[in-house]
């Protein structure tokens, strides 16, 4: 059974000017294990085919699968982790309070509690922070906090939309380089939005190219690549082979972009 | 807003069932003690509706449950008005308790349409300006329905509470007493001392604009000053300037300056370093620089104590005018007619300053409409 | 170090030492008259320029009491009198205050429980809201006097009818606050605990009500002012005989302009007392909740 399975998806938004095709046509199946990147330029519904699995937004019409049951069903099950492009974390709460947040809501007794928080926050190398507040921290430090509160669920399922967006190249280059051995240890499937060709190619096991107006897939890329990457993979023939070809994607896409 | 979707689903059912329980309920009793026939028919009304609205499908028929539900419960309300009218005669109109079964199950039926029309889910600009008018007026209604039932079919006293017709009656007798009490305490005491003191607020503002020494002095001050209770100073304004409108004036001039002045040195310095610094860049004189880039940006804030005094202006002539008034005037009025335990006079004079406050704001809102389009709180 | 130009207290006090001038000058100025008055009674013709300002200083119920006149006043009212003394202002401000501050209390508590209301049902917010928002611009204190004389009528005396103009003032900027603050999260935030499928009262507590509390605090704030004015107010119509409005109105029956202002002086303090209370109490809870950090 794949972990997401979506068939002939189609989502539209109505508006005041008409309605959006966000989605049209998604087909897309990921298995357990896998790291799915969704690519493409602003406009292409990339965000919204995460939401939509998250049951954020509701499709119009096709099928989703998470788990095998209905994202609403999946959510109540708590299946996935989401980590949103902003570290979202609550200013009043403390980074261990924060790790605590989704825990409580579950209803997940103190001590359990207690041991999740100091297991991920061991995993995103924040064990001497729990005590901070957000703002006290780094925009990485509260991003790799925004993780550990994700992973705190234990979902075999995380979704990430644009998580380091916000950050600097260099802090960028680091917490990929953490991402990718995090989900090497932990096993998990992830699917992560973004528009860097070199962060997509870096992190994933399969690279969803998509183009905008209505929001499509383009063509689904199947990364070679080892799975032990060190940064200084991205220098290799392979690599840039890569994402030449994905760069080619997103133009072709692009090319189709005439008005109907 | 997911988290109250599921809550209202039940509070619609509750409502409906209530009030399909009380006019049942209403109806039996109406038929054991002495039959009222009209009455009658509005609880079988009811019932009727509750059971029409009850088998239609919410979520696909807002806009028509709304409207059979607002149609019967007006309906029901009508009727119930009728006993209480002033010609009827007292045995005619029995108040047993299935007339307040009755009115409360109409009342309920009323909210449960109001939940259906504030859930509709439209993109035409029309039909939403006309929901938000509908379901304010709705509650408003309602609300004077509820006043005119209570006060009336509970016989309160009027020194207590008088219902709405009666008010509405003194009104529509004393318009020349509450004309000269307007023209007295508003179109005097208040205009003129509103434009004295916001103007003297503005002018001061900008006279203090070039030296960021006195704001530093002034602005906490300003600021301290804004929370005092300032309408204390009005005995003090009535020795001085006697009890005709002078006196109000000045203290509605005290009460406006200071949230006038301290709002427009802040909006004064709203404007980004990055425009400022453009401005620099077109070697723009201080005047150039005031009037094209800071007081466009200060508008919004200008406004603002624009705003708020009126509320401020108004009060501070009423209540100035408890310390002493010629006899005329609207603080005067409420006071005397207070003592003499004409409340429904009271009221009548209460509406007029609401309609008067509401009008003034609505005014000045209309014009900052006009003059700040363009700021991000005005964009939809 | 930076220099004495550049901080707030200088300019704060050379523009309190302005003002002070300013009003000994317009003293001098307005009690002129009376003071030519009195000397042309007494047949004083010789009287040398200080004496005549000295004078119009001291006058005993001037047009405009001197500064230190008031301040003698104040001294004398509140720390040389005994506390249970009618013509103690403290005892006077205590009545005040306390009216006003069950008012507030009972004020902020309808505000806010009118705000989650409002903000958790959307036919209360369509219905209720315009209406709240138009009140606001109706000279409620108007009805202050009506209140207290109905209330009378029918037998409720003492401090709950003051309280309850205190209340009715209040509650509106706190109910139009918090309705602002409870809706105040980011839809991030509310995606979040949607992904958690959070309960609507898990998501209040956790989310909604810590994010309000800035506002709640600027609200409170203005409500708590309001709240004093509106004690005082509703202390005016005839038959209150204690609390500060009471010492202004009786101060303008018998012409006793120092008194007059000593009481207003004393509210003022008591206002600026308790906004700054308040101020504190917001800056002491969004520092301990991180909020002041953006």
């Amino acid at each position: 059974m794949p972990t997401i399975d979506v068939k002939e998806l189609s989502l539209t938004f109505t508006t005041r000017d008409g309605p959006v095709h966000a989605l049209s046509n998604i087909n897309l199946s990921v298995q357990a294990g896998d790291f799915v990147s969704l690519i493409g330029p602003s406009g292409c519904g990339k965000t919204t085919l995460l939401r939509a699995i998250a049951d954020l937004e509701q499709a119009t019409s096709g099928s989703l699968l998470v788990n095998g049951v209905s994202p609403e069903e999946a959510r109540l099950q708590r299946a996935y982790g989401y980590v949103f492009q902003a570290a979202s974390l609550y200013p009043w709460r403390t980074i261990a309070k924060n790790i605590a947040l989704p825990l409580e809501i579950m209803g997940i007794g103190r001590a359990e509690q207690q041991k999740r928080i100091k297991e991920n926050l061991a995993l995103v190398d924040l064990a001497d922070f729990g005590k901070k507040y957000p703002w006290q921290l780094s925009g990485g430090m509260q991003q790799r906090a925004s993780i550990a509160r994700a992973l705190a669920v234990e979902p075999n399922l995380l979704l990430m939309d644009e998580p380091f967006g916000a950050l600097d190249e260099i802090v960028r280059d680091h917490l990929n380089e953490q991402l990718l051995s995090l989900w090497a240890k932990t096993n998990k499937t992830v699917v992560f939005v973004t528009h860097s060709i070199p962060e997509a190619v870096y992190l994933s096991t399969h690279i969803v190219v998509m183009s905008p107006r209505p929001g499509r897939i383009h063509e689904i890329i199947t990364s070679d690549l080892p799975k032990d990457r060190p940064l200084n993979i991205r220098e290799t023939p392979e690599f840039l082979a890569l994402a030449n070809r994905v760069r080619e994607g997103l133009r072709a896409g692009h090319s189709e972009d005439v008005p109907v | 807003m997911a988290d109250s979707i599921t809550s209202r689903r039940t509070l619609e059912q509750a409502l409906l069932l209530a009030a399909g329980a009380l006019a049942i309920l209403s109806a039996l009793l109406n038929l054991v003690g002495g039959l009222h026939l009209i009455q009658l028919l509005a609880s079988v009304g009811l019932v009727a509706c509750v059971g029409i609205t009850w088998k239609l499908v919410p979520a696909t028929a807002r806009w028509k449950c709304g409207f059979i539900l607002f149609v019967v419960s007006t309906t029901a309300a009508y009727i119930l008005l009728q006993p209480l009218a002033p010609g009827s005669e007292p045995e005619v109109a029995p108040h047993g308790t299935h007339y307040w079964l009755l009115a409360i199950s109409a009342w309920l039926l009323a909210w449960a349409s109001v939940e259906q029309f504030a859930s509709v889910k439209t993109l035409s600009k029309v039909l939403t300006f006309f929901l938000r008018l509908l379901i304010p007026i709705l509650f408003g209604a309602w609300l004077l329905l509820g006043w005119e039932l209570t006060t009336r079919g509970l016989d309160v006293p009027q020194v207590l509470l008088p219902a709405p017709s009666v008010i509405a009656e003194r009104f529509a007798m004393s318009t020349d007493i509450l004309w000269a009490d307007f023209k007295q305490t508003f179109l005097k005491a208040v205009l003129i001392g509103y434009a004295m003191g916001c103007g003297a607020g503005f002018l001061v503002a900008l006279a203090i604009d070039r030296s960021p020494f006195l704001q530093r002095g002034l602005l906490p001050i300003g600021n301290l000053v804004s929370a005092l209770p300032i309408v204390g100073v009005a005995p003090i304004m009535v020795m001085w300037f006697g009890f005709d409108w002078p006196s109000k004036a000045a203290v509605v001039i005290v009460m406006t300056f200071f949230p006038m002045l301290v709002n427009t040195v802040a909006g004064l310095s709203a404007s980004s370093a990055m425009q400022r610094d453009l401005m620099q860049t077109y070697a723009a004189s201080y005047w150039q620089s005031l009037f094209k880039l800071r007081l466009p940006e200060a508008l919004p804030f200008i406004f603002n104590a624009l705003k708020i005094n009126s509320t401020l202006a108004l009060i501070g002539a009423i209540v100035a005018e408890f310390f002493g008034t010629p006899i005329v005037g609207m603080g005067f009025r409420i006071s005397t007619e207070v003592g003499r335990m004409n409340v429904d006079m009271v009221w009548a004079e209460i509406a007029v300053a609401a309609v008067a406050g509401s009008l003034f704001y609505g005014v000045l809102a209309l014009i900052e409409r006009l003059f700040t389009f363009w700021h991000p709180s005005m964009r939809q | 170090m930076t220099g004495w130009r550049e901080g707030k207290i200088f300019p704060i006090l050379l523009v309190l030492a302005t003002i002070t001038v300013f009003w000994y000058v317009m003293a001098v100025v307005m009690n002129t008259p009376w003071q030519k008055d009195v000397y042309e009674r007494a047949g004083t013709t010789d009287v040398s320029q200080t004496q005549f300002i000295k004078d119009t200083w001291s006058q005993e119920r001037p047009v405009l009491p001197s500064p230190h006149q008031v301040a003698q006043e104040v001294w004398a009212t509140t720390v040389e009198k005994k506390i249970t003394s009618k013509r103690s202002l403290i005892y006077h401000a205590k009545i005040t205050l306390s009216s006003s501050m069950l008012g507030f209390a009972m004020g902020t508590v309808l505000g806010i429980l009118l705000a989650i209301a409002i903000v958790y049902n959307q036919a209360l917010n369509k219905s209720l809201m315009p209406w709240i928002i138009a009140s606001q611009t109706i000279p409620v204190l108007a009805i202050a006097p009506m209140i207290i004389v109905v209330l009378n009528a029918i037998g409720v005396q003492g401090l709950l009818p003051k309280a309850f103009i205190s209340m009715y003032l209040s509650f509106f900027p706190i109910a139009v606050g918090m309705v602002k603050g409870l809706n105040s999260p980011e839809t991030h935030h509310l995606d979040l605990m949607y992904t958690y499928s959070a309960s609507a009262s898990q998501s209040f507590w956790k989310l909604r009500l810590p994010s309000s509390l800035p506002y709640l605090f600027t609200s409170m704030k203005i409500a708590v002012a309001i709240s004093l004015v509106g004690a005082i107010v509703a202390e005016l119509p005839a038959g209150a005989v204690a609390g500060l409005g009471a010492r202004l109105l009786a101060g303008s029956y018998y012409g006793q302009t120092i008194q007059i202002w000593s009481a207003l002086v004393v509210a003022s303090i008591l206002a600026a007392l308790l906004v700054t209370l308040i101020d504190l109490l917001g800056r002491f809870v969004n520092h301990r909740m991180g909020l002041s950090h953006g």
